[in-house]
């Protein structure tokens, strides 16, 4: 995106070492190992409970973790850290369920972060959010409330509104699997068109077409742990291990 | 309005055994209660020494039946009708009630004036500040027991405890009387808006708890993963959604502190409860000012009903979920 030309191309943009993360007793990220580079896409899948969403949820530390480091942009994430709002400034998530802002119109929604977050006057984020609407192909629906919105539309909001932030690196937690199926689709169409621009992508999904089409790397966890990681063609036809291959087996037939 | 169910109920008029329990009981009621005796002291009937027992009998039966008819008539009204005429005929028994006192009205009428001028505004003058300081607290409040912060959560606590838990009256003496043995002298209106703010602060502070709880944790996650820090997501994610559940709630308390602001006639503010008792003490008058403030507040908490009912539609057209 507009930071691109900053960062020298391939250059580390999350660097996760050795983390581990309890849930109270319940261990669940164990040594995970993770580094993206600008401009990579990945995807993460496995089976349910496998961690996924705890360890993307991690990189913009809306989960912390208890053991290792992780590093997003230069910056470490940690505890008592006071610069957490300019790391969620460059992380952008978007959710399962969406989480729009209920009482805003689509438009407000994707202004609240460039107004009240980056201070921009009105005219510019509102321009900014129309710039994206068109982008995720919504634009006509700018001043509605989100529930007047299929699933759909309403996630293509939800990445426009991550998309307003401006932000290097884009995190997707099974953005697609709340939607009816006929909706799937527009949501991963305006997903790969946005892999063509250039911005990180970390996506936890199903979509094992969408897979092979943008990603770079597919990660594989199960228990906690990345179990492998690779090429997505490699990934597909010849998977390392026998759980992957389960896996690969169960979601493919 | 409950989930609209789209199967008509059977009406009134369709269920005979409904009618005749509802004539059967109010017969029995009316002829424990003695109304029959209402009817039969109507000027234009015979007046014996004493009424025979076949014609107490039958006034009950009289008064049961029209009763029953009434209640059947009114169930063939159309929705909008059927409430406006229900209010009417309890309103007109409240009326009745009212009148049974043989009061003076010149001399309600001597001191309307007054009491609608010096009384009204003062009641609601303390009402309304109070009622804004016990938002503020509440909304800190709510927030300090919710948060990890154990000084926050202690001190807020202890808070909503020590003033739910000390009667209002209690709270107002202590405030008036204690606070100058500490050398701090409070005149009785900032005693009185002292002593409504911390108690009604406390009792909404956990009405805004629970509306902060009622938000999706979701919300909190978009928000924060924006950018937004802590009182960002608050004032313009949770607090915009929160507010519109909490509504009916929070009217209960203005209301109700509306109510409660006749606590501090104790001490000598010249709201209407105490020019009520001043006034009627005076000339030993006490049911024509009590009932006069009565109705008074009463005309005040429609005035805050209506609010509330417009407050509750705005945000049913405005904020969407
Ligand atoms: N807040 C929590 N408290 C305790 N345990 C949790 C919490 N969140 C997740 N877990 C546990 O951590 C494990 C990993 O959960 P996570 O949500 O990351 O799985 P996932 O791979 O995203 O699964 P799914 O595909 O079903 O979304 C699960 O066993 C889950 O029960
Ligand atoms: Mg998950």
């Amino acid at each position: 995106m507009t930071h691109e030309d900053t960062n020298a191309v391939g250059s580390e943009i999350i660097a996760i070492r050795d983390m581990h993360k309890w849930y109270g007793n319940f261990h669940a990220l164990k040594d995970i190992n993770l580094t993206v580079h600008l401009g990579e896409k990945i995807v993460v899948c496995g089976p349910s409970g496998s961690g996924k969403s705890t360890m993307i949820r991690c990189i913009n530390r809306l989960e912390g973790h208890q053991k290792g480091t992780i590093h997003v942009d230069g910056i470490e994430l940690h505890e008592d850290m006071r610069n957490i709002d300019i790391v969620r400034q460059e992380v952008g998530m978007v959710f399962q369920h969406f989480n729009l802002f209920p009482h805003m119109t689509v438009l407000e929604n994707l202004t609240a972060g460039p107004m009240w977050v980056k201070k921009l006057p009105r005219a510019e984020a509102e321009d900014t959010a129309r710039r994206y609407l068109e982008r995720v192909k919504i634009s006509e629906q700018a001043e509605k409330y989100p529930s007047q919105l299929s699933g759909g539309q309403q996630q293509r909001v939800a990445i426009a509104r991550s998309l307003c932030m401006e932000p290097k690196v884009l995190l997707f937690d099974e953005p697609t699997s709340a939607l009816d199926p006929e909706m799937v689709s527009e949501v991963l169409e305006t997903m790969e068109d946005l892999a063509g621009t250039g911005v990180t992508m970390v996506c936890v999904t199903h979509e094992m077409g969408f897979a092979k089409a943008v990603a770079d790397r597919v990660v594989f966890m199960d228990e906690g742990r990345i179990i492998e990681s690779g090429e997505p063609v490699e990934f597909f036809k010849n998977p390392e291990s026998e759980r992957t291959k389960k896996f690969l087996d169960q979601i493919l037939s | 309005m409950l989930y609209a169910d789209t199967v008509r109920n059977r009406s009134l008029s369709e269920q005979p055994v409904l009618i005749a329990i509802i004539f059967a009981v109010s017969c029995v009621v009316f002829a424990l209660v003695g109304l029959h005796h209402t009817l039969l002291a109507l000027p234009f009937l015979p007046q014996p020494e004493e009424h025979g027992l076949v014609t107490q009998g039958i006034a009950t039966l009289v008064v049961a039946g029209l009763f029953t008819l009434n209640i059947l008539l009114i169930s063939r009204l159309r929705l909008r009708l059927q409430i406006f005429v229900v209010w009417a005929e309890l309103f007109m028994c409240f009326l009745i009630f009212f009148f049974a006192f043989d009061l003076n009205f010149p001399f309600i009428l001597t001191k309307l004036p007054f009491l609608l001028t010096q009384g009204v505004f003062t009641t609601l003058y303390v009402s309304a500040i109070s009622i804004t300081i016990a938002t503020v607290l509440a909304i800190f409040g709510a927030i300090a027991k919710l948060s990890s912060n154990g000084f926050a959560f202690a001190i807020a606590s202890f808070y909503t405890s020590m003033f739910r838990g000390l009667p209002l009256l209690v709270q107002i003496y202590l405030i008036y009387l204690g606070l100058p043995q500490l050398g701090i002298f409070v005149d009785a209106v900032p005693a009185g808006v002292i002593a409504l703010s911390l108690c009604y602060g406390a009792y909404m502070t956990e009405i805004f708890r629970a509306g902060i709880m009622s938000i999706d944790k979701g919300q909190w996650e978009a928000a924060r993963s924006i950018g937004f820090k802590f009182g960002l997501t608050m004032r313009r994610v949770i607090l915009p959604q929160a507010v519109p559940i909490i509504v009916p709630p929070l009217g209960n308390q203005f209301i109700a502190m509306l109510k409660d602001s006749s606590l501090v006639s104790v001490l000598g503010v010249w709201e209407l409860m105490y020019l009520a008792r001043t006034l009627g003490q005076r000339e030993f008058r006490h049911l024509e000012m009590l009932l006069t403030v009565a109705i008074i507040y009463w005309v005040m908490t429609i005035v805050f009903e209506i609010v509330q009912g417009r407050i509750e539609s705005y945000f049913q057209k405005h904020h969407r979920r």
